[in-house]
C-alpha cells in the first residue's frame, strides 16, 4: 500500500480494504502522525476513543492492567479486523479458544499468574469437540462462560464464574438441567446460601467437561461424590458394585448418581426420590431384573463395622473373622513346628527326604 | 529345643529301597483333585481382584485373566465346573455309602470322619514337635489331611451357597432376609480369602513342601507311593493292611517317567500361581 506521496507503507492494503476499518483514514486512528517523515515513536492507538463501552469494561476486568495493547491481544493484527460474526475475526466463535488459547494454553504464561492451563483440556472437552469438530457455534467457547471484555476472577461475586453463578451461566444453555438442579437438594442448598453444596462444575469440572456416559466420567464421578459424603462412600466401597466398578472396564455397574439422580438429587424421604421405599423396586429394576420388594432390602451402604445400625452383618462379619483368624493362626504355629522339627530329624539322621513316585 | 525322644522305630525311615509301588489315590479321586484345584486357582485369580479392587494390581490381574467383562465369566464358569465336580463326588459318597453299604466311609480307619484318634494325634504330634514325645503313627488319612478335605467341604458349600445367592440374588431374595443379601457378600469373600490363604500357605507347606515330601508330594498325580514312604508316613495303614494280608492286592506299577515329568510341570505350576496370588493377597491385605 502506498500514501497519496508514493511513501510506501507497511499495511497490506486490500486487506485493510476489506476489515471492518476499512473506510477510515489512516490517521482517523494514528491521529497524531501529520507530516512526513513521521515521528519515531508514533503515540499509541486509542480504540477507546470510539470503543469507550468495551475500554470501560475492560479497565476493571482481569486483562485490565495488561502491558500488552490489550485490544489487539486478542482482536489480532489492528489492520485486518474483521466482525465477530466474521469468519475470519480472531473473536468468531469457533476461533475465541485458539485466541485464549494463545496465552491460557502456554503452561509459562499460566504459571506467571498461577493459572492452569486450560486451553488443552478444553479441546478435549465435550464443549471443545462440538466447537472444534462439529465446528457447532452454539458450544460454549470461552467468552460464553466467562465474558469478554469485562472478564473478572472467580472470587469476585459478580463473575458469571463466581460458585454462586454458576447454575444460571451454565442454564443459559442448559435451561431445563437448572430448572432440575435448583429442584434438588444441591440447587436448594446454593440457593440458601451454602456454598459448600456443589454446582455444576464440582461434578463436571470447568473445563475437561466429559460426556457423562463415557467411562472417564463414570470412573471419576464416584470420588467426587466422595469427597463430601465420605461415609457413603467407605460403605459403598464395601460392595460388589464398587469392587466390580473400581476394576476400570466395568462401567455398567452402580455408581451414585445411577440410584441417587443427577441433577434434582433428594432426600430418601421425598416420595420424588429414586431412593424413596416406594420407587426402589424400579430404581434396582433398572439394572436387576426380576427385582422384587424383598430384593431391595438389600442394604447398599450397609456398615459390616456398625454393630447399631448392621447387627446382624456386624456378627456375620465378626465370626468370619474370628474363623479365619483363628484357623490360620493355630495351622501357622503348627506348620512352623512341624516344618522345624522335620528338618531337626532329617539332618540328625542324615537322610535325603522322601524317595518320591 | 529340648532332648528329643528319641523313635523307636527310626528303621521305617532308612529302609532300602523295595521298588514297590502302592495304590493311594484311584483315578476318579485324582481328577477331582485335578479339576478342584485348576477351578480353584481360577477362581482365586477371578476373585481377588474384586475382593482388593481398591489395590494397585487389581486392574492390572484382572486385564490378565480375562480382561474387564470376562472377569466374571471366567468365575461363574470355575464355580459352575467346581459345582460340578463336587455334586459327582457327593453323589460317589452316597452311591458307596447306601448302594453298596461301604462301612468304612463314615467310620473307621479308612473313613474320612474325624474320630477319638485323631483327638490324640493332634496332641501326640504337637508333642513330638516341641520334643515331649514319639511321633504318633498314622492311619490312613491324618487329622490335617482330614481338616483339608472338610474344611474344603464346608467351604464349597459355603462359598458356593454365597455366590449362587449372589448371582440369582432377586431369586434367593425369596427366601432370603434383607440383610443376608448384604450378608453373603462378607461371607463369600471371607471364606474365600481363608481358603486362599490356607491353601496357598498351609495346604502347600504341610502336604508338598514340609521336609517329608518336598519338594512336591506327586502322590496326587500318580496315585501311588514307594512302599518306603508309605511305610514312613502312614506306618498303622501299613501295618494294618500287613496284618489283614490285603498289601498285595495294594500294589500299583511304577509311574511313567513321562507322566511324572508332566505331573511336575503341572503341580509346579499350580503351586508358582498359588505362591503368587498368596503373595498379592499378603500386600493387600497388609499394605
Amino acid at each position: 500500500m502506498t500514501d497519496a506521496n508514493a511513501h510506501k507503507i507497511g499495511v497490506d492494503g486490500d486487506k485493510f480494504g476489506k476489515s471492518v476499518h476499512g473506510g477510515f483514514k489512516c490517521n482517523d486512528c494514528h491521529a497524531d502522525i501529520k507530516e512526513y517523515p513521521h515521528p519515531d515513536k508514533p503515540a499509541k492507538v486509542q480504540c477507546a476513543t470510539c470503543h469507550s463501552d468495551q475500554e470501560a469494561k475492560l479497565k476493571g476486568s482481569v486483562h485490565g492492567d495488561g502491558n500488552e495493547h490489550p485490544c489487539t491481544s486478542c482482536h489480532g493484527d489492528a489492520h485486518s479486523i474483521f466482525p465477530k460474526a466474521d469468519a475470519r475475526s480472531t473473536v468468531y466463535p469457533l476461533n475465541v479458544p485458539s485466541t485464549c488459547g494463545k496465552c491460557h494454553g502456554n503452561d509459562g504464561m499460566a504459571q506467571k499468574h498461577g493459572l492452569a492451563s486450560v486451553y488443552p483440556k478444553y479441546v478435549d472437552s465435550i464443549h471443545g469437540f462440538a466447537l472444534n469438530k462439529e465446528g457447532l457455534l452454539v458450544a460454549a467457547n470461552c467468552q460464553s462462560c466467562h465474558g469478554s471484555h469485562g472478564i473478572l476472577s472467580r472470587k469476585d461475586p459478580k463473575s458469571p464464574t463466581n460458585k454462586a453463578n454458576i447454575p444460571n451461566t451454565c442454564g443459559t444453555c442448559h435451561a431445563k438441567i437448572n430448572m432440575e438442579y435448583m429442584d434438588g437438594a444441591h440447587g436448594k442448598a446454593i440457593a440458601s446460601g451454602k456454598m459448600k453444596a456443589p454446582v455444576c462444575t464440582d461434578c463436571h469440572t470447568a473445563h475437561q467437561i466429559l460426556q457423562p456416559t463415557e467411562s472417564e466420567f463414570r470412573m471419576q464421578s464416584t470420588p467426587i461424590c466422595g469427597s463430601c459424603h465420605k461415609d457413603k462412600l467407605s460403605t459403598y466401597r464395601d460392595t460388589f458394585h464398587s469392587q466390580l466398578g473400581s476394576l476400570g472396564g466395568y462401567v455398567e455397574t452402580a455408581r451414585c448418581w445411577d440410584c441417587h439422580g443427577a441433577h434434582d438429587i433428594r432426600g430418601k424421604n421425598d416420595p420424588a426420590s429414586p431412593i424413596h421405599a416406594a420407587n426402589l423396586v424400579t430404581t434396582c429394576g433398572r439394572c436387576h431384573r426380576g427385582a422384587n420388594v424383598q430384593f431391595v432390602q438389600y442394604q447398599p451402604h450397609a456398615n459390616a463395622h456398625d454393630r447399631k445400625l448392621n447387627p446382624a452383618l456386624y456378627f456375620v462379619r465378626l465370626f468370619m473373622n474370628l474363623l479365619l483368624a483363628g484357623t490360620l493362626t493355630f495351622f501357622v504355629i503348627h506348620t512352623i513346628l512341624w516344618l522345624v522339627r522335620s528338618r531337626y530329624d532329617q539332618v540328625k539322621s542324615k537322610s535325603n527326604g522322601g524317595n518320591h513316585a | 529345643m529340648p532332648e528329643l525322644v528319641v523313635e523307636a522305630e527310626r528303621t521305617t525311615q532308612t529302609t532300602a529301597p523295595t521298588g514297590r509301588f502302592f495304590q493311594r489315590f484311584t483315578r476318579s479321586q485324582r481328577t477331582l483333585h485335578a479339576v478342584l484345584f485348576t477351578t480353584f486357582l481360577g477362581l482365586a485369580a477371578t476373585g481377588l481382584p474384586l475382593r482388593f479392587s481398591e489395590s494397585i494390581w487389581a486392574r492390572g490381574l484382572a486385564g490378565f485373566v480375562g480382561g474387564f467383562g470376562a472377569i466374571l465369566f471366567v468365575h461363574k464358569f470355575c464355580a459352575l465346573a467346581l459345582t460340578v465336580a463336587f455334586l459327582v463326588h457327593v453323589k460317589d459318597l452316597v452311591t458307596r455309602a447306601f448302594a453298596r453299604h461301604e462301612k468304612g466311609i463314615f467310620w473307621g480307619a479308612t473313613s474320612m470322619v474325624a474320630n477319638w484318634k485323631d483327638v490324640k494325634d493332634i496332641v501326640g504330634h504337637m508333642r513330638w514337635m516341641v520334643g515331649l514325645g514319639p511321633k504318633p503313627k498314622f492311619e490312613r488319612y491324618a487329622y490335617w489331611e482330614k481338616f483339608d478335605y472338610w474344611a474344603v467341604f464346608w467351604g464349597m458349600m459355603v462359598i458356593g451357597f454365597s455366590g449362587y445367592a449372589m448371582w440369582f440374588a432377586p431369586f434367593f431374595a425369596h427366601f432370603l432376609p434383607g440383610w443376608a443379601l448384604n450378608a453373603v457378600l462378607v461371607i463369600h469373600s471371607e471364606e474365600g480369602l481363608l481358603a486362599i490363604l490356607f491353601i496357598f500357605s498351609i495346604h502347600f507347606v504341610n502336604t508338598h513342601l514340609r521336609p517329608d515330601s518336598f519338594p512336591m508330594d506327586m502322590v496326587i498325580f500318580t496315585g501311588v507311593e514307594s512302599e518306603e514312604e508309605f511305610k514312613h508316613k502312614r506306618p498303622l495303614e501299613y501295618q494294618r493292611l500287613a496284618a489283614e494280608g490285603k498289601l498285595e492286592a495294594k500294589l500299583g506299577e511304577k509311574p511313567q517317567s513321562w507322566y511324572v515329568r508332566f505331573a511336575k510341570v503341572v503341580g509346579f505350576t499350580a503351586i508358582t500361581i498359588g505362591v503368587v496370588l498368596l503373595i498379592l493377597t499378603l500386600t493387600a491385605y497388609f499394605g
